[in-house]
């Protein structure tokens, strides 16, 4: 049970947890108390004295006290503050007063205005007149690349911006510059800054320096904005996002806090990823054969093809639960088949092997506290962000534990940092290339895919002799395996993190040995996390199908006429010849897609597919957490929720079991009903019919303007606003806002709280759970009494081929993922084809960095810029993009030899 | 003759005793005394028996900083950081110590370092002090050749690695913390307090930091006694004090002095009285950031308690003299410039409210102040004191503000009504 103490506040008695500091403490009680400095996931540092009390000493009265800073306060027992006390507040008044000497006070031309922690705390100290009659400081702006704009007049000088990209983030080109009134926060020159996570300043900064650029582009308030909450498609992480959007268009995508998730933060690809739904190459009308036509005419030629003959599915990792099993059961359970690379298949049926074993996965928030952690074979800054963005903070695991023998908490951070500098939570990466983790990694090793896999049983079998053992291991690979061993047994909360990075089912095999060892050895507190390709990876693998080759195969053997493929694009499942001739030898070939892609170019009838933000549905991420995405907006033209098109299919089809299918509830129900292990997916989220006070929850602010105005060109009376047969969320502004169950929550704000910060209104401690529990449902949790038994398929160590390189995978948090590289801003950010080799390798080939290359693989020749220096061992080569058949051996050539 | 233990050596002018000529005299045979005769639970009792107080401006007494370092179980190394970032305007004591017996630094240094246990000692010396480096670091390279510093002095079995770190200049790194910061090549900004650096100081170690002179006191302490040091000083205070004055008095300068000398005898004998035409207005005893004493306060004694009762804080002990020729609301402003520029822009009252108080007082001195300044800057005094700032350099800065207001405060109102500075 947690500690508690008693204090006084403003007169009154108070239970608060027990080493909180004393800004948490009111705040999680809602007092508003003003700051900046500090945020709950950075700790205090009491820079901007704005949170000031006073603190009475003894039985005395008010006069007694002294001012105190309440985030660098410990609460103790007995403690009595004042908050109201007029001092305190005149000096909190103060302090905005101080800050705003400098401030523009151009909130009227400021995107920040309206969301602003600055106008807010302003607002609730008080301070209206301004003394201050000298000049202000001003600056000069930086460019700082394709997602944020920079402001710096605006700056309050409170450090979160540099706290969070260089202490938290790892970044390094970013940092505070100058001294006294002229401190700069940017970087050394114009640029565009390298970390993936730069894009949480934009919420970080408490006021407009700091701004998100593309929504600048296209830009809305946000008491105009419509809300809802989302998730991110672009990992398996299942970040929880709030999505904006006004006038039919999605705007931007925040961070939605979920303790067990993402915490406060995403990474750029989640947060500006979101431009492909408006992008060049979005789908908006069924397409039949190339020709627009109404959705009925489009369903009319599809149910005359399902009269036809065999029609098989291919559902999609990056689609819906709801969406796959529409598909599914229109196809029915035989011919529906998994979107997956046949190597990716087999990695998901490795990782399903651990999944169903006695160890749990760890949800983001456990990694983050993870005491020793083992990577085996996963770029994770570039496969999962915000999982590395953890892990980087569990290397700090260990320091929290020094720190506190000196009696620092662990909530004062630069202490922390000060006292605990040599102390680190041990951290051992073992991938093919360098990762952006190496730096505060204790080992960084660089092996092929199979050695990691050798690596990797080495480590089980030292962890338990009854793993099998790894023979002909090198010195130094058997002494790594030691160590990792060592300080995995070691660790109170052991973490192996895998997945299908490196495309390899062996390494995936070998983590499962190291967590069944890390079991048998009696650590309850160790921790598996597979890392997946798509959002629904999971959900995909969950729901089982055949493999993708048997669809091909299907096709073109002609036991199969007809495809209809889901949000999938083919050319990045199998080898293009594959599909080439099993897409020719189909009769007809259907897709359903949000955007453009080389399938939907072959496809006969095309359906446009809503995105995230446009549609409802169930993911189930990396942990096996089933959540729910809901509509932010009605898209405008044909576009609908490719559930809803397959299900008009069936209808169409004349399937009377899809006619009960009204609303995203029938779709989740069935899915439930039909697959016993998504039986609790139904409770991922509130239904449909759920009210609060019998109303609707409101999509829009109270405050939305210009209703009438948004499509006066076309009418000024005002159209009826949309039903939603899905959600309990109405479009309108007319509605229920207040407490309400967090996977419902479209925007956070509170009264007096219009920024981002407002989410501490819905927290039960600010910083941790959230009011009314954390949201979506584990479906894959740990089987104590599963009967494991380690794996024993120990590959032989790589050996490098004379003339031949084998081509593994590369991934790029800009470019890997299908969808978000059709963003805009994101675009600009994808590196050019390149092939990275050994540095000895480049040489012998007479190869620098950048240099043409040409990569001959399966029968193509493919022209690549070379990079090298990112430590790949002789012998093997990274390939981005990477294509389907991957790891595969090929053969390098200077640019120019060809050429 | 009047004993002056930390200047005998320093012959102004001439180059400083070399490593030789300081052995001709004695120097290091407090170093050998303590390091074969003395244990160092000894060294830190005699030294805080002798009542040597902190002297870079607060005071702390120094046998009781040394105590507060965690006990033997701790296993991280300690470390002994010098401070010689002597940036005080008004003040050049140290440089007096630094420039004229690097040897008694040294000296210093090794017999503290060994009283803490600590291996490594840095001096952090102020950017300017370009002679004091010069002699400092051919005074650790005779030490390192003679066997004073390096591995196993004396066949002590105690080592110690002493060096010279040149500032890039800030003075804000004569805050203990901030210098520590510094050090590791971090941004010169204070630490939050607790953790003190005895807990986590140097790279998180613990630390001992001592300014100059404190340092300086040390090997006197343990070659005569506790009791000889006591004697040295007139008041309750321990030993000497290097004294100094500047201003228009007729020979500026620095002297040591018992502690507790007053500030007449200073300024009417040491510094041969104000020159012909000026009258003493007022001084800071000990610094820019000290509260104005006015010349009815002549007769107080310069130690800590006797200067805190008049009003102020002995600070560095050295003063600034103002006359009746100069205008007191240009030099408040000129010191406010100063702070306003070296406020580190960690804090918010500090960072912008420095910049604000420098800018009324330019107003008023240009002839543009208003009825209101005075409030304002009156309130600013209140709101950058101690603990609504992060560290001390806002509340040090307003201390001469508060006491310019309260003592001269008709010239600040004089100015205001009349439009202008009327010493102009």
């Amino acid at each position: 049970m947690e500690m508690t103490v008693q204090i006084s506040i403003d007169g009154r008695a108070v239970t608060v947890a027990a080493g909180d500091n004393l800004l948490r403490a009111c705040l999680s009680l809602g007092y508003d108390l003003p700051y900046f400095c500090w945020h709950p996931a950075l700790g205090s540092v009491g820079a901007c004295r704005q949170c000031a009390v006073k603190q009475i000493h003894g039985d005395g009265d008010r006069r007694s006290g002294r001012i105190v800073m309440a985030c660098m306060t410990p609460v103790a027992e007995g403690m009595r503050i004042a908050i109201a006390d007029p001092e305190a507040r005149a000096f909190r008044a103060g302090v905005i007063e101080w800050l705003m000497t400098n401030h523009p006070h151009d909130c009227p031309v400021c995107p920040e205005g309206g969301e602003c922690h600055l106008q807010d705390m302003t607002v609730m100290t008080g301070h209206v007149r301004r003394r201050y009659r000298f000049t202000k400081r001003t600056f000069r702006n930086q460019y700082l690349g394709p997602f944020l704009q920079h402001e710096m007049n605006r700056c309050i000088a409170c450090y979160r911006c540099v706290r969070f990209y260089r202490d938290y983030a790892g970044g390094r080109d970013f940092d505070v510059f100058a001294t006294h009134r002229d401190v700069y926060f940017g970087r050394h020159a114009d640029g565009v800054l390298d970390s993936e996570f730069a894009g949480n300043l934009a919420e970080i900064c408490p006021t407009g320096v700091f701004t998100d650029k593309p929504l600048e582009t296209d830009y809305a308030r946000k008491w105009d904005l419509r809300g809802a909450p989302s998730l991110c498609v672009h990992c398996g992480l299942g970040c929880n996002t709030t999505v904006n959007a006004r006038a039919g268009r999605l705007r931007r995508v925040l961070n939605r806090y979920h303790p067990a998730v993402n915490g406060y933060f995403l990474c750029d690809r989640g947060r500006f990823g979101h431009g492909f739904t408006t992008s060049g190459q979005r789908l908006r009308a069924p397409l039949l054969r190339g020709r627009p036509v109404p959705p009925d005419q489009a369903l009319a030629r599809i149910s005359d093809i399902l009269a036809q003959g065999t029609a098989i599915g291919i559902g999609s990792p990056r689609a819906s639960l709801e969406a796959n099993f529409a598909l599914r059961h229109l196809v029915g359970p035989a011919n529906f088949h998994l979107g997956l690379p046949a190597a990716e298949a087999r990695q998901m049926a490795a990782i399903r092997r651990i999944t169903a074993g006695p160890v749990t996965i760890a949800p983001i928030s456990e990694a983050e506290r993870a005491d020793a952690v083992l990577v085996l074979g996963e770029d994770l800054p570039n496969t999962a962000p915000r999982l590395a963005l953890a892990l980087r903070q569990a290397v700090r695991e260990g320091s929290f534990v020094f720190a506190e023998t000196l009696g620092i908490p662990r909530w004062h951070e630069a202490a922390v940092r000060t006292a605990a500098q040599p102390v680190r939570s041990p951290l051992i990466v073992a991938t093919p290339a360098a990762t952006r983790l190496d730096d505060v990694a204790a080992r960084a090793a660089r092996l092929a895919p199979d050695d990691i896999a050798r690596l990797g049983f080495a480590i089980a079998h030292a962890l338990d002799g009854g793993a099998p053992a790894v023979p002909g291991l090198p010195a130094d690979l058997a002494a790594l395996a030691e160590d990792a061993a060592r300080a995995l047994a070691e660790a109170h909360r052991p973490l192996v993190v895998t997945g299908t990075g490196c495309a390899s089912s062996a390494v995936i095999e070998a983590a499962a040995n190291i967590t069944l060892a890390l079991h048998r050895r009696g650590r309850p507190g160790a921790r598996f996390h597979p890392v997946v390709p798509a959002c629904n990876s999971q959900g995909l693998a969950l729901m089982g199908g055949r493999s993708l080759d048997d669809a091909l195969a299907a096709l073109a053997a002609g036991t199969a006429e007809t495809l209809i493929a889901l949000e999938t694009d083919l050319y990045r499942c199998a080898a293009a010849a594959d599909v080439d001739t099993a897409l020719a030898a189909a009769r007809h070939v259907i897709v359903l897609d949000q955007v453009r892609t080389p399938t939907t170019d072959r496809a006969d009838i095309i359906l446009p597919a809503a995105a995230f933000a446009e549609a409802d549905g169930t993911l189930v991420s990396n942990e096996g957490r089933a959540q729910r995405f809901v509509q932010a907006f009605v898209p405008a033209g044909a576009i609908r929720e490719s559930w809803r098109w397959l299900r008009d299919a069936g209808i169409a089809a004349g399937r009377p079991d899809f006619a009960g299918w009204t609303g995203l509830d029938e779709v989740t129900a069935a899915c439930a009903h039909h697959l016993p292990d998504m039986a609790a997916i139904v409770g991922a989220a509130p239904p449909a019919s759920f009210r609060i006070a019998g109303a609707r929850i409101a999509r829009e602010p109270s405050r939305t303007s210009g209703r009438t105005a948004l499509a006066a060109e076309i009418s000024v009376h005002e159209a009826k606003p949309p039903d939603d047969p899905d959600t309990p969320l109405a479009f309108t502004m007319e509605g229920y806002y207040g407490p309400m169950p967090p996977a419902l929550l479209p925007y956070a704000w509170a009264p007096g709280w219009n920024s981002v910060q407002a989410i501490n209104k819905f927290q039960q401690e600010v910083g941790g759970d959230l009011l009314g529990g954390p949201p979506g449902c584990r479906l894959i949790e740990p089987r104590p009494d599963a009967t494991a038994s380690y794996g024993g398929g120990v590959p032989a160590a790589f050996a490098a081929r004379a003339g031949q390189w084998l081509i593994v995978p590369m991934h790029e948090v800009f470019g890997s993922d299908e969808l978000s590289r059709l963003a805009p801003a994101v675009a600009e950010r994808v590196p050019a084809p390149y092939l990275a080799l050994a540095d000895g390798d480049a040489a012998r080939l007479g190869l620098g960095e950048g240099d043409a290359v040409i990569l001959e693989l399966a029968g193509a020749s493919l022209s690549l810029t070379a990079r090298i220096g990112l430590g790949l061992p002789g012998g093997l080569a990274g390939l981005f993009p990477a294509l389907p058949a991957l790891p595969a051996w090929g053969i390098v050539a200077k640019g120019s030899a060809l050429a | 003759m009047r004993e002056r233990p930390l200047t005998r050596n320093i012959r102004p002018g001439r180059p400083p005793p070399d490593l030789a000529a300081t052995l001709r005299v004695g120097g290091y045979q407090a170093a050998r005394r303590a390091l074969t005769r003395m244990d160092p639970a000894a060294v830190i009792a005699e030294v805080a028996a002798s009542g040597l107080r902190g002297r870079g401006g607060a005071g702390f007494p120094t046998g009781r900083k040394w105590s507060l370092l965690p006990k033997a179980e701790d296993r991280r190394p300690r470390v002994l950081v010098v401070n010689a970032d002597e940036m005080e305007p008004g003040t050049f004591k140290d440089r007096l110590l630094l420039e004229g017996d690097p040897h008694q630094i040294i000296e210093g240094a090794l017999i503290s370092a060994f009283a803490i246990g600590a291996g490594t000692a840095t001096i952090f010396l102020r950017a300017e002090y370009t002679l004091a480096a010069q002699a400092l670091a051919a005074a650790i390279a005779e030490a390192e050749a003679g066997g004073w510093l390096g591995r196993d002095i004396l066949g002590s079995g105690f080592s110690l690695e002493l060096r010279l770190h040149v500032s890039a200049g800030r003075y804000i790194c004569g805050e203990e913390t901030a210098l520590l910061s510094s050090l590791e090549g971090r941004r010169a900004i204070p630490r939050a307090k607790p953790p003190y650096p005895a807990a986590s100081g140097l790279w998180g170690d613990p630390t001992v930091v001592n300014n100059v002179e404190t340092i300086a006191n040390v090997p006197h302490i343990v070659a005569n006694g506790a009791e000889w040091f006591r004697g040295l000083a007139r008041g309750a205070d321990g030993g000497t004090k290097i004294y100094g004055a500047s201003g228009r008095v007729k020979r500026p300068g620095a002297w040591e002095l018992p502690m507790g000398t007053t500030i007449r005898e200073i300024v009417e004998d040491h510094a041969g009285g104000m020159r012909a035409g000026y009258r003493l207005r007022g001084l800071l005893p000990g610094g820019a950031s000290t509260d104005f004493l006015l010349a009815e306060h002549l007769d107080v004694a310069m130690d800590f308690a006797s200067v805190e009762k008049a009003g102020s804080r002995l600070g560095t002990g050295t003063m600034i003299i103002l006359d009746d020729r100069t205008c007191p609301v240009a030099m408040v402003h000129n010191l406010e410039r100063f702070f306003a520029r070296e406020s580190c822009g960690w804090c918010t009252p500090c960072r912008d409210g420095l910049p604000w108080v420098e800018r009324i007082l330019a107003a008023i001195e240009a002839g543009d102040g208003q009825p209101d300044d005075l409030a304002l800057l009156a309130w600013h005094t209140q709101a950058l004191g101690p603990g609504r700032t992060f560290c001390a350099h806002a509340p040090g800065a307003m201390e001469p503000l508060q006491s310019g207001l309260k003592h001269f405060r008709a010239d600040f109102e004089r100015h205001i009504a009349e439009g202008g500075c009327p010493w102009k």
